[in-house]
């Protein structure tokens, strides 16, 4: 039995996505409603991070293990895809995963691996406790 | 508005060195820290009134939508924090109170900078 991913600090971890599922989708909804004929490719990006944000932390707060995995990796993909094909002065086609999210304090490409790091960590347990 | 972000962002700092007191101590969390986690959602919602009312007046330039967005935002995060930290009963349920207090700075600035525009 694997150590379930919504405990100890997977309690901080949770919280933390939710915040970026809020702020994420709650961008991109701004940005598609009010200003959707500047870049809407981007928008749509954007929203998407939003929906990636959102699936992580519902798995992670409800012990999805597999559906988390993906989550995260579509979410580390899309950080790492879209960090280096953005442009740093763009400021009209940013998301969240913008140059690597440094309008976020770079959390966006920090938070993948650390959950990827936990996913890890929990699942191991299984192996290592009779 | 600049001094209400002051004051309440003084509270968010008081909390969040009470917040790490406790995790350090491995302390519940105590009806003081609770009052001054009322306290600052109080403040909050002066901030969205105080918000609204300077839409109400001459405001060009500023993304109204997102704005708005923060103020809501601001208000969701600490009842959120609150209920998610309080099923878990450790270290890491005031972890979660404690990267609320730390957010919340943030989303003044954002609003700072949001109204600022309309001097740009």
């Amino acid at each position: 039995m694997a150590e379930r991913t919504n405990r100890r600090f997977g309690r901080i971890l949770v919280f933390v996505y939710g915040l970026f599922a809020l702020a994420a989708t709650a961008r991109s909804l701004v940005q598609l409603a009010t200003q959707y004929h500047l870049a809407p490719a981007a928008y749509w990006v954007s929203l998407f991070s939003g929906i990636v944000y959102c699936v992580a932390t519902w798995a992670l707060a409800t012990n999805r293990r597999r559906v988390a995995i993906a989550a995260v990796a579509v979410e580390l993909a899309g950080v790492l895809v879209i960090g280096t094909l953005s442009q740093p002065d763009d400021v009209d086609r940013s998301t969240v995963w913008s140059t690597y999210g440094n309008g976020y304090g770079y959390v966006p490409l920090v938070l993948p691996f650390v959950g990827l790091w936990w996913l890890w960590r929990t699942g191991r347990l299984s192996s290592s406790t009779p | 508005m600049s001094l209400l972000h002051l004051v309440l962002s003084v509270l968010c700092a008081l909390v969040a060195l009470r917040l790490v007191y406790l995790i350090v101590r491995d302390r519940q969390l105590d009806d003081p820290t609770f009052y001054a986690l009322l306290a600052l959602e109080a403040g909050l919602v002066v901030q969205l009134v105080v918000g609204i009312v300077r839409l109400s007046g001459p405001h060009a330039g500023v993304n109204v939508a997102a704005y708005v967005g923060y103020l809501l935002g601001a208000l969701v995060i600490l009842p959120v924090g609150f209920v998610w930290a309080a099923a878990e009963k450790s270290r890491s349920g005031t972890g979660v109170l404690l990267v609320a207090v730390i957010v919340l700075p943030v989303l003044f600035l954002r609003l700072h900078d949001l109204w600022e525009a309309t001097r740009g």
